[in-house]
Parts: C-alpha cells; sequence; structure tokens
C-alpha cells in the first residue's frame, strides 16, 4: 500500500465493470466476428455448392447419346438453381471421354488429378476470369451400342452470393453479441447496485452508532463484504482491549496508588511530628523503603500497560528464546535486587524460534526471573527449552513456592495485599500471562526438578519441513 | 421529329474494316467520341440520341447499327483482346447475358439503375433499357376480319384450316439468321406447349422464315405476306402503314427489353455512363416511348390481361438459350418444320 491515492482508487465499481465488459466485448466481437465469419463461410459453402452439385446433376442427367453422340439438353431448372445466387456468373462444360468439350465454356476444365475418383463430385476452387469461383465436376456414364464412356459434367460459379451470407451470418451473429453485450452491462450494473447495497446500510449504522460503542457490528451481509465487516470488528475489538486496558490501567493505578501514597504521606507527616533523631532516623529509612516499593509498583504498572498495548498491535517476528534469557542474565539486574543469589543460565546450541515480540517477551522473563530473585531461594536458574512444538523459557529456584492458596490467585489484577504491601509478584505474573495469552501460549507454575518452577510455553515457529528447531 | 432527326444525322453507308450495317455520327465532332453499338435501327433511336448530344454538347455519338450476331461476335473478340466499342445496346439479350457472363461489361450503379426492376438487370452489368412486345402482324386488306388471330390458338386453328390462301403466306424470323428471332422463338418453346403446335401448323402452311424486321414487314405490307408471326411491334409502330395491323397475342405477349451494356474494355466509360442514365431518365423514356421503344400496358387499347405479359428477363437463365447442344436441337426441330434455310426477298 503506498500512501499516495492511486488515480483508480476513486473510480466507481459501475465504471469499471463498465470498463471490463466492453473491453470483454471487444475481444468477444473479434472472436465472435472470426468465428462466425469462419462458420459463416462454411454454411455458405455447404449451401451453395449444394446448388452447384444440383444444377450439375441436372445437366448430366439431360445427356442423352443421340446418334452416337452425348448431347445434352441443357435444363432451365439447372440455372435456376444456380440463379439463387443471383449476381454470380455462371461457367459450365459437358465433356466426352477423351476431355473433348461437347458443349460449353472451354475454360471450365474438370480436375485433371482425379481421374480415377470418377464416381463422386468434386469440388474445386478455380478463378473464373479473373474472380474466384467455385466449381463442381460429376460424371456420368454411358454404356450404349453407339456409344460408351464417361462424360463429365463441370459447373462453376463465382462467390458473391456466398460472400454476402457469410457477411449476413456474422452481421446477425454480431449484432446478437451486442445486444448480449448491452443486456449483459445492465444486468451488471443492477447486480453492483445491489451488491453495494450492504455498503450503504453499514455506512449508515456507522454514522448512527454511538462513538463508545465498539461491539460488533451485524455480520447478516454477503460474503464478500462481510470481509470488510469482520475486520473491522476485529479492529473495534483491539480498540476495545486497548480502552479497557487503559481504562484497567487508570483504575488499576489509582487503585494500588492510593494506599502506599497514603501511608507515605502518613509517614512523612509523622517524621515532621518526631523529635527523638533515632526514630526519626528509623522512619525516614522506612520511607526510603517504601517510596522504592512505589517506583518497582510503578515499573511494573507501566511495562504491564506496555505489554498490552505491544501484544495487539507490534507485528510477530522469528525471536530466538535463548537471546531473551541472555539478556535477562545480562541486564545484571539480580546484582541490584538479591546481590547474594546464585545465577545460573541453562541455554542449548540450538536456536528456540517463536513467533512474539521481544519487548513483550523480555518484560515477561525479567518478571518471572525479579520475582523468583525477590520470593524464591537461591540459586535462581533461567533456562531454555523445547518440549514437544512448544517452545518453554522458564526460572527456577529453590525454594517451595508460594502457598497453594496464593498460588490460585496469583497473577489475576487486582491483589490488594501485594499492593498494600509494596511488593508486586502478582502484578508481574499477570504481565506473564498476558503475553502468553497474546503468543498463544500458556503460563505453568508447578515444583521443578530442584524447586519450584514459573514456565511460559509459547508454540515453535513452524518450520519449512515441519520440524521444530 | 424524326425527319427533323434525319436532317442532323449523316448516313455513311459503307465505312471500311466494320461489319456495322450503317454508321451515323451525333453532335458536334469536337466533342469526346462515344462508340455506340446497337441492333436498334438508327431511324428508330436516332432522335433519342440527338437529344442525348444536344444535352451534353461535350459528346458525340458514332452510332453504328449491327446485325445482332455480328454485334455480338465483334464483341465477343473485342473482349478478348481488350478494346471495344463504349457502349452496346443489342436486342439480342441473351448475348448480352452471355458477354456479361464472360466478365466483359463493366459494372455501374446509379439512382437510374438501381430503380430498375430486378428481372431488368443482371450484375449491375447489363440494364434493360427498352419495352417491345413480340406481336402478331397483318394485311388488313388482305385478312379478313373473322381470319384475324388474337392469340396463338387462333392462329393455329387458321392454319390448320388448309386455306390455300395461307399457303406459303405466313413468315417469322429465321431464328439461324437472327439472334432475336432465336430468342423470341426460344422463349416461347419455354413459355407454353404451344410452340410445338406451331411448328406443327407452319410446317402445314408452308410457313417462311425471313430474315430481319424491315423485310417482314414490308412483306406483310405490299402483301407478300398475310400474317407475320412474333415481330417486334416496336418496328410495326415506327414504319407505320395503313394496310398492317397489330395484335397482341392474348394468352401471352412476350415483352423484351434490349439490353445496355458497357464493356470492359470501353475507353469512355465515363460518358456511356451518362447516356445510360439518360436512357433511363424520364426524358430519355420518354422520348423512347415516343419511337415506340417502350409499350406501356394499356388496357384500354389492348385489351391485354396483365397476367398474359411476360417479360423477357435479364438473368443468367438465358445461356440456356447459348447452349451449344441446347441450340443445336432446337434449331434442328425448327429446321425440320422450315427445311434449309432460304433468305426470300420480300
Amino acid at each position: 500500500m503506498t500512501d499516495a491515492p492511486r488515480p483508480d482508487a476513486q473510480r466507481s465499481l459501475s465504471s469499471r465493470v463498465v470498463t471490463g465488459v466492453l473491453s470483454l466485448l471487444f475481444v468477444g466481437g473479434i472472436i465472435v466476428a472470426i468465428a462466425s465469419f469462419a462458420y459463416g463461410r462454411q454454411a455458405a459453402r455447404e449451401a451453395y455448392d449444394r446448388l452447384l452439385l444440383g444444377a450439375a446433376n441436372d445437366i448430366a442427367e439431360s445427356i442423352s447419346v443421340l446418334g452416337g453422340e452425348p448431347l445434352a439438353d441443357l435444363p432451365i431448372s439447372a440455372f435456376k438453381l444456380l440463379a439463387l445466387a443471383p449476381d454470380d456468373r455462371i461457367a459450365y462444360a459437358v465433356r466426352g471421354p477423351q476431355g473433348q468439350l461437347l458443349t460449353g465454356n472451354d475454360f471450365a476444365r474438370p480436375p485433371t488429378d482425379t481421374r480415377v475418383t470418377t464416381g463422386n463430385p468434386h469440388f474445386f476452387d478455380h478463378p473464373m476470369q479473373g474472380d474466384t469461383a467455385r466449381f463442381v465436376t460429376v460424371y456420368r456414364r454411358f454404356a450404349e451400342r453407339d456409344f460408351s464412356g464417361t462424360v463429365s459434367v463441370t459447373v462453376g460459379q463465382t462467390i458473391a452470393a456466398r460472400n454476402a451470407m457469410a457477411l449476413s451470418l456474422t452481421r446477425d451473429a454480431l449484432i446478437a453479441s451486442l445486444v448480449a453485450g448491452v443486456a449483459l452491462m445492465l444486468l451488471a450494473a443492477l447486480v453492483i447496485r445491489n451488491a453495494m447495497e450492504p455498503l450503504n446500510r453499514i455506512a449508515s449504522e456507522l454514522l448512527d452508532r454511538d462513538p463508545y460503542d465498539l461491539t460488533p457490528m451485524d455480520r447478516n451481509v454477503p460474503a464478500e463484504v462481510s470481509v470488510m465487516i469482520d475486520a473491522m470488528n476485529r479492529f473495534m475489538l483491539r480498540l476495545d482491549r486497548q480502552f479497557s486496558s487503559m481504562r484497567n490501567l487508570i483504575s488499576d493505578t489509582a487503585h494500588q496508588l492510593r494506599t502506599p501514597v497514603a501511608a507515605i504521606r502518613a509517614q512523612a507527616e509523622l517524621i515532621g511530628e518526631e523529635t527523638n533523631d533515632d526514630a526519626r532516623q528509623q522512619m525516614v529509612t522506612r520511607l526510603t523503603r517504601r517510596s522504592r516499593s512505589l517506583g518497582e509498583l510503578l515499573d511494573q504498572m507501566l511495562s504491564r500497560a506496555l505489554v498490552i498495548h505491544r501484544t495487539d498491535s507490534a507485528p510477530r517476528l522469528p525471536i530466538d528464546l535463548r537471546d531473551i534469557a541472555l539478556e535477562v542474565v545480562d541486564s545484571r539486574d539480580h546484582e541490584l535486587l538479591a546481590p547474594e543469589t546464585e545465577v545460573e543460565l541453562r541455554i542449548g546450541p540450538d536456536e528456540v524460534i517463536v513467533l512474539a515480540d521481544e519487548i513483550s517477551l523480555t518484560e515477561a522473563a525479567k518478571n518471572m526471573f525479579n520475582n523468583a530473585l525477590r520470593h524464591g531461594a537461591s540459586p535462581v536458574t533461567i533456562g531454555v527449552t523445547v518440549e514437544g512444538t512448544n517452545a518453554a523459557l522458564w526460572v527456577e529456584d529453590a525454594g517451595n513456592g508460594p502457598p497453594p492458596e496464593i498460588l490460585d490467585r496469583i497473577g489475576e489484577r487486582f491483589e490488594r495485599s501485594s499492593a498494600s504491601s509494596g511488593r508486586s509478584a502478582g502484578l508481574g505474573l499477570s504481565i506473564v500471562r498476558a503475553v502468553a495469552s497474546a503468543f498463544q501460549g500458556e503460563v505453568r507454575m508447578a515444583p521443578g526438578e530442584n524447586g519450584f518452577r514459573v514456565t511460559l510455553l509459547l508454540p515453535l515457529r513452524p518450520t519449512r519441513t515441519g520440524d521444530p528447531q | 421529329m424524326i425527319r427533323a432527326a434525319l436532317t442532323a444525322l449523316t448516313i455513311l453507308s459503307a465505312l471500311p474494316a466494320s461489319a456495322a450495317e450503317e454508321t451515323a455520327v451525333f453532335g458536334s465532332e469536337f466533342g469526346r467520341p462515344l462508340l455506340f453499338r446497337s441492333t436498334t435501327d438508327i431511324r428508330v433511336l436516332g432522335p433519342t440520341i440527338q437529344e442525348f448530344t444536344r444535352l451534353n454538347p461535350d459528346i458525340h455519338v458514332i452510332y453504328e447499327q449491327w446485325g445482332s450476331n455480328a454485334l455480338f461476335d465483334e464483341s465477343r473478340s473485342d473482349c478478348d483482346q481488350g478494346r471495344g466499342a463504349d457502349a452496346i445496346l443489342s436486342s439480342a439479350v441473351h448475348q448480352m447475358v452471355e458477354l456479361v457472363n464472360s466478365a466483359c461489361a463493366a459494372p455501374y450503379r446509379s439512382p437510374q439503375t438501381e430503380a430498375l426492376p430486378a428481372d431488368r438487370r443482371w450484375r449491375n452489368e447489363l440494364w434493360g433499357i427498352t419495352r417491345e412486345a413480340a406481336v402478331m402482324i397483318y394485311n388488313t386488306a388482305l385478312v379478313p376480319p373473322e381470319d384475324v388471330p388474337h392469340s396463338r390458338f387462333e392462329l393455329l386453328d387458321l392454319m390448320r384450316r388448309n386455306n390455300p390462301a395461307y399457303q406459303d403466306r405466313i413468315a417469322t424470323y429465321d431464328i439461324e439468321a437472327s439472334g432475336l428471332g432465336y430468342l423470341f422463338a426460344f422463349s416461347d418453346s419455354l413459355e407454353a406447349s404451344t410452340f410445338g403446335a406451331l411448328l406443327e401448323g407452319f410446317s402445314r402452311v408452308d410457313a417462311v422464315a425471313t430474315c430481319c424486321s424491315n423485310e417482314i414487314i414490308q412483306g406483310v405490307s405490299s402483301g407478300r405476306y398475310l400474317i407475320a408471326y412474333n415481330v417486334l411491334g416496336s418496328y410495326v409502330s415506327t414504319q407505320y402503314r395503313d394496310n398492317v395491323s397489330v395484335v397482341m397475342p392474348e394468352d401471352y405477349t412476350l415483352f423484351l427489353s434490349r439490353a445496355y451494356m458497357i464493356p470492359r474494355h470501353a475507353r469512355n466509360q465515363g460518358d456511356a455512363t451518362r447516356l445510360l442514365d439518360f436512357l433511363l431518365s424520364a426524358r430519355g423514356e420518354a422520348l423512347l416511348k415516343e419511337s415506340g421503344l417502350v409499350q406501356r400496358r394499356d388496357p384500354e387499347e389492348t385489351f391485354l390481361p396483365e397476367s398474359s405479359e411476360r417479360a423477357i428477363p435479364i438473368d443468367p437463365m438465358l445461356l440456356v438459350a447459348r447452349d451449344q447442344h441446347r441450340r443445336k436441337r432446337f434449331i434442328a426441330q425448327w429446321r425440320a418444320t422450315f427445311g434449309a434455310p432460304q433468305f426470300l426477298s420480300p
């Protein structure tokens, strides 16, 4: 798609169809003209060949042997047949056994090469005084007492009538196809009008719609139009998701920040009232811790909003999960968060490719990693493995994991306890879940080989051979 | 009118190297020459040609009068040798059809030619100009009214009566000497079964077959013949004599259209087409009518029922008349009646 508007983008469908039908008619007309002219010539040839043959047979029938000589009594009927092609010139010849002319025009000669097939009438083309002409030769055998032999009768006629007939057949066919073309065009216009009717309905429906109404549109439209409706509905669904995640973000933020901010304000006020320096120092330390965990909370809320936004809008690219794990370890966050924790990276030599958004995946991985650092026991291992058709990015710590009642609720959006306590494990896991569901994967939390393991399972990118890499 | 025309034309009786019977020149000699060959008597068609050259002073017409067979032979060889007259008008229509069929004619179209009925033109190369009846004539002084035949049946009855007065006194064309006579006889043979009976009748009265309209008409006028069969009516009316009367046969009357053709090799085709358009124009037709060459049906005068008019159509069927075998058979049949060719002077 280019940004510049294409010149034909604005052209109406009707004019496109008219252009299409016209070019179809033009090409079709040429084909019809050629075909019908060929057909017409064939038909004219057959029709007039019969007349020619009829005339020749008439003449042959009229021959009788008189005084040892074949004598033709040229019948009027033969010439009446030929005169059905009123403006064509005629040539005929009656010839004796040696080819000598008995009567007629000397230039009307039977074919020389078909002496053997004297039984059948023989048609051939031959010029007649400069004009194209069609000839037929028929033979009649005589076995009389005083004459024996084959007499040939050759009759020819110019082809003006044949051409006229072929042309008139062609013209008729062209007129018929023209009429059909006009009918086709009218029909096409009608069909287009009918087909475009749903679009008008959709347009007015859209115009009448409340701006915040993002419910799907009526899909009771022709299949061709429903493509557009589906796209529009999908678009509105995304929009709706974005809207609701934004609404969630706002309400979550408001909800989750209210308590810590109130606590900080209360502590700050207490500090102002406290006169004891030791107690004051202690309170300042607590205030600092509070505000730091508030910052972390904010970070995670923003990164969750980022993930939700990106999973809807960012293009899916092939990503090696090992790169993600490597990046998480390389960022050295654990040295700040939990300097005493031992960290291990476990990845194989083969690349593990999934289709996803890199930033979202990194966010998810960091959250899983940080959760383990914060809540788990050392050592913490981050690894990438292949499980069947799925790729797994997992984080494992040596601890026992959260208690089962927390495990059930973990990852839900509202987790007042964590928020009020300044911790944000729930929020972090909810990011992981959001990423998993956005890329058709899942989150598994279960005891692992050496402790508690959180796994992000994503489908492997299908390879050309179908084998997972 | 005829006299006025005759003063204008010069008759050159014997031109060397030409088989023309007579030659006349119309119009100024400074105009473009138009060689016009016709079987029509110069005295009959002359006034019309005279009027044409008067209206077209840039043309002068060399009018050659030919016998129909000689004209055909000449035109046929002209066609092969790439020369020829500029226009031909012949009463032997079947010969003209053969010329056109042999690709010897040039096509032409104009509103006048398009207006002709279909049986008076062929291929836009041959046009029927005149309309003349084949009639019976008789000597009014010598044939009593009760003997006057009004149809072929009455003529047959008359000949079968063995009346010695008619012995050797009935004439018709010699079909070998006259192309027109052959055409009429041939058309008769196609038209009705009376033809065989007629031949038998002619044989019974020792009818005379002779050449040329003029001889026959003069013979009837002089009393040499009492009745003549199949005479071109136009010649009778132009050479009208008080003692010669005309009968259009009531069973059927043949009408002939003299055919006009422009040879393919004509040097002056443009003027030939002008002459054609003139002959087909209202003015030309009026002049032809005056000369007796266009005979319109007039029931009050002729009492002829419409169905009895048989025009000889100008179409390829006339080629049958030209066929050697057919002609041989036909002439043999004719000869059996009339005997060896004889040319009697009137």
